[in-house]
């Protein structure tokens, strides 16, 4: 049975004039326990909402999510949505430590165990000795590896992540790319991840759902069959690499760079 | 690291002549009762301070400061968040909040009168009715600029609505909190001195009053600095307190202003 | 018909709401009709006093003093805060006295106040000037300073005499700080009215209202609440009147800005 399921998910909203613009229509997807999945999408193509929707912070239009067969009514316990704007979601007023000891005192553990939890994570997303520091101390990339940690830090089964690299410059955002599947392979998480970037889908993904523009469809499931552990070098120069690039961009119907 | 201040000698140097000038003219006119010679009004502080008698005024006045001042802002405080998360709550409200807004809260004593008579509870009830203002708007103000991001991050994390009371929207918008904290530190002090005058039954603002009708002005001028020197210790207070608790946001804003 | 969340008229709703329910409350006499005459009374009270012309008269003497303090104080702390902006040596030398007096809470000049004016009207204009130096002095030293050094630059290049430079540049450049210093005073102006005459005076609204609690006139003294609410509301309402014209440019600015 997928951990996840998503069946004929759509959402559309009513404007102020009364218009309806429906950003997902009829979506289904099904993602398997510890894979990581992607989806790719043009900008603006909803795939925030998608996000929103399965991780139970705004219901559906129409169709159903379920988690490990149960249905999706409300914010799941196992599941947590990293949000795209991440520096608005961590708590400025506690330090990363204390933002990642969140992940963990919302469900009981306060014990010093925790804390050794906490920072262990911290050294995992590679900020040691930033304890400490306060969010604004800190650069974008760094921020959304707070983020990362403190949802990691809640271990949930399945993380859904919403462009999570968008706004980190070039460099940090391969860095970041080799962090998190270290990670994954560490942890086994179930993750869910979205971004407009398809080569970084490529390199990260067991599988790739390619969206089309609003409102959004499943235009196609691409299975990833790359070989892992990934290389930034090695991976992106395979020839199997481009030709799923070039797939997915005349699918996506954007010329290709 | 913080510069020291430098010292303004010019500005000391001229409210200093001023001092003298006043003892001077004091000493010689026969605008003594206006003008008390300074050096007198200092010496009926230290007098006054070490008498009893003044410091059971000050142990009056502060204690209504401080009752009518914690009780409103625990009262504003929880009234403002649950206005501000709450938009239908607000709503509701909305219209009768901007009516008695503009009414001076001193206004309300007679009517505390009324109802209390003219002992400690009514002074408590005033300061309580005239701090709930400031405090009560920067609270929903406060909430209400709460990033919707932050409260969908206590939800994802499984949080139901209380605990994201308590523990988000509070601490998130505590920097309005401290500033609606802030302004009704002065209303309180405003309005713990004005009803004393009011009905009378010690305080300092009574003693002050009281010591110019007798006048006894150097006695009526130490009050009145004794008074201010109250109200300036206490914002002190309040801006330490500040800045230990509120770190994390002066750095944050410091960022924005960049 | 759906009921509308959102709409304005609920919060209208409950705003009326209160008069049939404050009117129940009185004739159950669920509290002391005593203190608490039912709505209708006190609305009929408001009437006869509004039309036989004794609350006009009331809230007339107010305003006058309200008004003298007020203008008296923007005529003398605004070009003082210009002054002090635009020249270093003229703040540092006035500083030390300021940051003395500044502390001193209002009420606490009043007994001051009445010992060389009396209980006339030089007393309140006297209480209302000296508070409302503050936020005139600091918001207008405030708004000077932090006029651009492009701008100052620019009045330089077409070569401006002083004089020009503050009329033509200065002044409209600061004018929002100056404005917020403006707002702030007439919210203090209405309220240090009330408490100068409730302490000490024959005359004027907040006179009104206590002398009616005094003489157990409570209708009355209600009314007299109410109209200091509506009179306070206006005062408001009618600064923002100004304020929209003379600072149009301002309002679109900011709003471009956010």
């Amino acid at each position: 049975m997928p951990l996840l399921k998503v069946e004929e998910l759509s959402k559309s909203y009513r404007q102020l004039d009364g218009e309806r613009t429906v950003a997902i229509e009829e979506i289904s997807f099904q993602v398997e326990k510890g894979k990581f999945v992607s989806l790719v999408g043009p900008s603006g193509c909803g795939k925030s909402t998608l996000l929103m929707c399965i991780a139970g912070l705004i219901p559906p239009s129409a169709g159903r999510v379920t988690v490990k067969g149960i249905e999706v009514s409300g914010p799941p316990p196992n599941l947590v949505l990293l949000f795209q704007e991440y520096n608005k979601s961590l708590f400025a007023w506690r330090s990363v430590l204390g933002n990642v000891l969140f992940g963990l005192e919302v469900k009981g553990k306060r014990s010093q165990q925790a804390e050794e939890k906490a920072r262990h994570l911290i050294g995992l997303v590679g900020l040691s000795g930033f304890e400490k520091h306060y969010p604004w101390e800190l650069s974008g990339g760094m921020q959304q590896r707070v983020a990362i940690a403190r949802a990691l830090a809640y271990e949930p089964e399945v993380l859904l992540m919403d462009e999570p690299f968008g706004s980190v410059d070039a460099l940090t955002r391969l860095e970041l790319e080799d962090a998190l599947l270290h990670l994954w392979e560490d942890l086994g998480t179930t993750i869910l991840f979205v971004t407009h970037d398809i080569e970084e889908a490529i390199y990260l993904s067991d599988s790739i759902c390619v969206l089309g523009r609003r409102p959004s469809k499943v235009l196609q499931r691409i299975d990833v069959s790359l070989s892992r552990p990934r290389n930034q070098l090695a991976t992106r120069a395979d020839m199997r690499f481009m030709e799923l690039r070039n797939e997915i961009y005349k699918q996506i119907g954007e010329p290709a760079h | 690291m913080r510069p020291l201040k430098t010292i303004n000698l010019a500005g000391l140097a001229f409210f200093f002549s001023l001092l003298l000038l006043w003892e001077i003219s004091s000493r010689s006119s026969a605008l003594q009762v206006y003008f008390p010679p300074v050096s007198e009004v200092v010496l009926s502080l230290f007098r006054l301070m070490l008498s009893q008698e003044l410091l059971g005024h000050v142990g009056k006045t502060v204690k209504r400061f401080l009752t009518g001042y914690f009780l409103s802002a625990v009262l504003a405080v929880g009234l403002g968040i649950i206005l501000g998360y709450f938009r239908l709550a607000y709503a509701f409200f909305e219209m009768l909040i901007e009516f008695l807004r503009p009414m001076p809260s001193v206004a309300i004593i007679p009517v505390a009168i009324l109802f209390l008579g003219i002992g400690d509870s009514m002074i408590v009830a005033v300061t309580v009715y005239a701090c709930t203002w400031p405090i009560l708007i920067n609270t929903i103000d406060g909430v209400r600029n709460i990033d919707r991001t932050l409260i969908h991050t206590g939800r994802t994390f499984g949080l139901g609505q209380w605990k994201i009371l308590r523990r988000i929207a509070l601490p998130a918008a505590s920097p309005y909190i401290v500033t609606g904290l802030r302004i009704s530190l002065a209303i309180a002090l405003i309005l713990v001195t004005t009803a004393e005058m009011v009905v009378g039954g010690g305080g300092v603002g009574y003693f002050i009053l009281d010591e110019e009708r007798s006048l006894r002005t150097s006695n009526m001028y130490a009050g009145v600095v004794l008074i201010a020197l109250l109200g300036y210790g206490l914002n002190q207070l309040f801006l330490y307190i500040e800045r230990k608790m509120m770190a994390w946001h002066r750095g944050a804003a410091a960022e924005e202003i960049v | 018909m759906k009921w509308d969340r959102e709409s304005k008229l609920n919060g209208l709703i409950v705003f009326l709401a209160v008069i049939p329910v404050w009117e129940l409350i009185s004739r159950l006499e669920l509290v002391n009709p005593l203190f608490f005459p039912p709505m209708s009374k006190i609305l009929w009270s408001l009437y006869l006093l509004v039309f036989s012309g004794d609350i006009p008269y009331q809230i007339l003497m107010s305003l006058k003093r309200a008004a003298m303090g007020y203008f008296l104080a923007a005529v003398v702390f605004i070009p003082l805060g210009i002054a002090m902006g635009l020249f270093g040596w003229v703040h540092r030398i006035l500083e030390v006295v300021i940051e003395m007096l500044r502390p001193i809470p209002p009420p606490a000049i009043v007994p001051v106040a009445i010992l060389f004016f009396g209980l006339g009207d030089a007393m309140k204009v006297f209480v209302i000037f000296f508070t409302c130096a503050w936020p005139m002095l600091l918001n207008t030293i405030d708004g000077v300073r932090n006029i651009d050094r492009v701008l100052m630059d620019t009045a330089a290049t077409f070569g401006l005499s002083r004089r020009r430079a503050v009329t033509r540049v200065i002044l409209p450049a600061a004018s929002p700080q100056i404005m917020t210093g403006l707002r702030i005073s007439l919210a203090i102006t209405l309220i240090l009215v009330v408490i100068s005459e409730m302490v000490g005076s024959t005359d004027g609204i907040g006179y009104f209202i206590l002398d009616s609690q005094r003489r157990f006139k409570v209708d009355q003294m209600y009314a007299g609440m109410l109209s200091l609410a509506i009179l306070g509301y206006a005062l408001n309402q009618l600064f923002l009147l100004f304020y929209s014209s003379v600072l149009a440019w301002h309002k679109g600015l900011t709003r471009m800005e956010r």
